[in-house]
């Protein structure tokens, strides 16, 4: 049997699905216009089950399950937004807010920044947890880019996309919990790190966290969509 | 229908919430057919009134002024709104948390200082430790994020309160806005 016909059927919000067996619930969601809320997830990247955003519900069982790494099976019976679920999602965007200094206002991705777009879209008008107001670092030594620790989430999205896509594995995490930070080479300045300057992992950084130098203000969107196009024309090389 | 009474009152934030709030300009003429302005820093009155229906709050609790100011307002108000970020996350004072009030007043007054090196004691409030959003203290009704909320936000928010219909705030606004 070819792998197109091993087909899966399930059920995500009471919609009948068809999907290909390995397929992610995230995945399959996404083919049908579903919309599970993610900020570790991008196109082009392995997933990694960050952020927790994605927990779904299975019928039969009491345990959440993070759609971007939890496959499909026959049967099965997805529930993508209960009450339940939308809790848990503005709990998680809360712990993110209370646990670093995120302050939009004077952040270079105020208005292009996606944790800030997530809490608008989960109707968050506070933050009902205590904030931490822990004393966190900057890294400037970069000729071109910052890494601002105060505003990162921990996605690894730039970890990723440096391993990965750019070869170099130039970002890892050090530490354990909420004392966790990115760092480059063996917790190096950034600028004198083995960096390539490639600037991928500001594109995907889903927060002010990594920044372009040369941007002021708030006039910082970002580009992540080049990933997809880039993974196409290595596959078609 | 007599008008409601609403009182606008000013914490550690930049007043740039209360510019916006006047920013509604015509607006405000009809506004003024539905509400009276008991106490704000642009009108008059010295002492916040018994009875207050909406206070909206400006800035983050930074003082122990603040935090007496706060209390009073909760006390003797109706409907307390949470004006912008600094009251509703403490926005761009709390940037002081993690370094701590001694540093900053140190680095202000002592190290910058040419002349009478000396860290004000006297008529100004003492900080508090650290910067914290209103709600951590009283009870908040409404929040309304944004530094500073737009006018239309404060318009759109207000009518609709004033009015008891349904409010949409994210619809609205968010933080940073």
């Amino acid at each position: 049997m070819s792998e197109n016909m091993d087909v899966r059927t399930l059920q995500i919000d009471g919609h009948e699905l068809s999907a290909r067996a390995g397929q992610t619930i995230l995945e399959v969601a996404l083919e049908n216009d579903i919309n599970i809320p993610t900020l570790c997830h991008l196109e082009g990247l392995s997933d990694v089950g960050a952020c927790r955003l994605c927990l779904v519900e299975i019928k039969g069982s009491n345990k959440l399950v993070p759609a971007c790494v939890a496959t499909v099976h026959e049967g099965m019976e997805v529930t993508t937004n209960s009450e339940r679920l939308q809790k848990h999602r503005r709990t998680i965007i809360e712990l993110l807010f209370a646990e670093r200094n995120h302050i939009c206002a004077v952040c270079v991705s105020n208005g292009h920044c996606e944790l800030q777009a997530m809490a608008q879209e989960l109707g968050l008008t506070h933050i009902s947890l205590p904030y931490r107001n822990p004393a966190l670092t900057f890294d400037a030594s970069h000729e071109r880019f910052t890494a601002d620790h105060n505003r990162c989430i921990l996605c690894t999205r730039c970890v990723r996309v440096c391993a990965e896509i750019e070869g170099a594995h130039v970002w890892d995490v050090m530490g354990r919990g909420i004392d966790s930070i990115v760092i480059t080479d063996l917790h190096d300045d950034w600028g004198k790190s083995s960096c390539t300057r490639c600037g991928k992992c500001v594109q995907v950084c889903p927060t002010g966290a990594l920044f372009d130098k040369s941007k002021v203000g708030s006039d910082h969107p970002k580009y992540p969509d080049f990933l997809p196009y880039l993974n196409l024309m290595r596959e078609a090389r | 229908m007599s008008k409601l009474k609403v009182a606008t009152v000013w914490l550690d934030g930049c007043s740039g919430c209360h510019m916006s709030f006047l920013d509604m300009d015509e607006r405000l003429l009809q506004l003024a057919e539905l509400i009276d302005v008991v106490y704000s820093p642009i009108v008059d009155a010295k002492e916040f009134p018994d009875e207050v229906d909406i206070a909206l709050v400006e800035g983050a609790v930074a003082s122990e002024d603040d935090e007496k100011k706060i209390r009073k307002v909760r006390a003797h108000s109706k409907m307390l709104i949470a004006m912008g970020d600094c009251a509703i996350t403490g926005n761009v004072p709390s940037m002081r948390n993690p370094i701590g009030p001694e540093a900053i007043l140190d680095r202000a007054y002592i190290e910058n200082a040419d002349l009478q090196k000396q860290i004000p004691c006297v008529v100004v409030p003492r900080l508090l430790k650290v910067v914290r959003p209103i709600h951590e203290f009283v009870a908040v009704d409404v929040f309304l994020p944004g530094c500073p909320p737009s006018a239309d936000t404060f318009h759109t928010a207000l009518t609709a309160l004033v009015a008891g219909a349904p409010l949409d705030i994210p619809a609205l606004t968010r933080f940073g806005a």
